[in-house]
């Protein structure tokens, strides 16, 4: 096994793991009961893409993508404390059995 | 074996064990119960799978420059992520949607196996908290 096989499955599994992560964040998102459990689910995505960017990085050497990195990690929290200071006392109604 | 081949599957492995935090993350916002214990799981990869990916590329990378600012970016995260996660936490308490008795571990409510509550728990002095 060469060493180029050995980094290409890597590659692969990194971006299968970070693409099923996001996959499952965007299932809270849309299932989750209140608004601060989509909160807490799109700020985890935010983390989680900036995990795939630096990802891209890495593996196709482009650093170009790397003042994207730096504004996502200052202001990705910005959104959660906006939600978060006027969120009012609302949940999903339950379905009906 | 030379030592860039060497910094460049460390900086793969790496790459994998943020991308493994990312995926648990994942799994834990969807299976866990409520709104604490999802930010529990959330948090994995805000903080140590981030701070992997980062040391990732800088391991295949190897530059300078590219230091610096993967720094400023591990900084910058470390800085604002507790910042959101207290503001979520404390409007979550405020709405109603974390009982006290999970961040109060004395005023727990107690079932016994006969299936009758054992009553409310005698009062330590924790002052409920205002809505």
């Amino acid at each position: 096994m060469t060493l180029e096989t050995v980094e290409t499955v890597l590659a692969w599994m990194i971006g299968g793991l970070i693409a099923l992560a996001a996959l499952l964040t965007l299932t809270r998102i849309t299932i989750g009961p209140s608004v601060l459990d989509r909160v807490v689910a799109s700020d985890t995505l935010v983390s989680i893409v900036v995990s795939a960017l630096g990802a891209h990085i890495a593996l196709t050497g482009a650093a170009s993508t790397l003042p994207l990195l730096i504004s996502l990690s200052l202001v990705g929290f910005l959104g959660s404390v906006a939600v978060a200071r006027f969120v009012a006392r609302d949940r999903d109604p339950e379905p009906p059995r | 074996m030379s030592w860039t081949t060497v910094a460049d599957l460390l900086g793969l492995l790496s790459l994998l064990g943020g991308a493994m935090l990312c995926f648990a993350a994942g799994v834990g916002v969807v299976r866990f119960p409520d709104l604490l214990t999802r930010m529990h799981a959330g948090t994995k990869p805000q903080v140590l799978g981030l701070l992997l990916v980062l040391l990732g590329v800088w391991l295949r990378t190897r530059s300078g420059m590219d230091g610096l600012v993967l720094l400023l970016v591990g900084f910058f995260q470390l800085v604002t992520i507790p910042a959101g996660a207290h503001m979520v936490g404390r409007a979550g308490f405020r709405t109603g949607q974390v009982r006290p008795a999970d961040i109060h571990p004395g005023r727990r409510e107690r079932v016994d196996p006969s299936g009758e509550e054992a009553g409310p728990p005698p009062d330590d002095g924790a002052r409920t908290p205002d809505g």
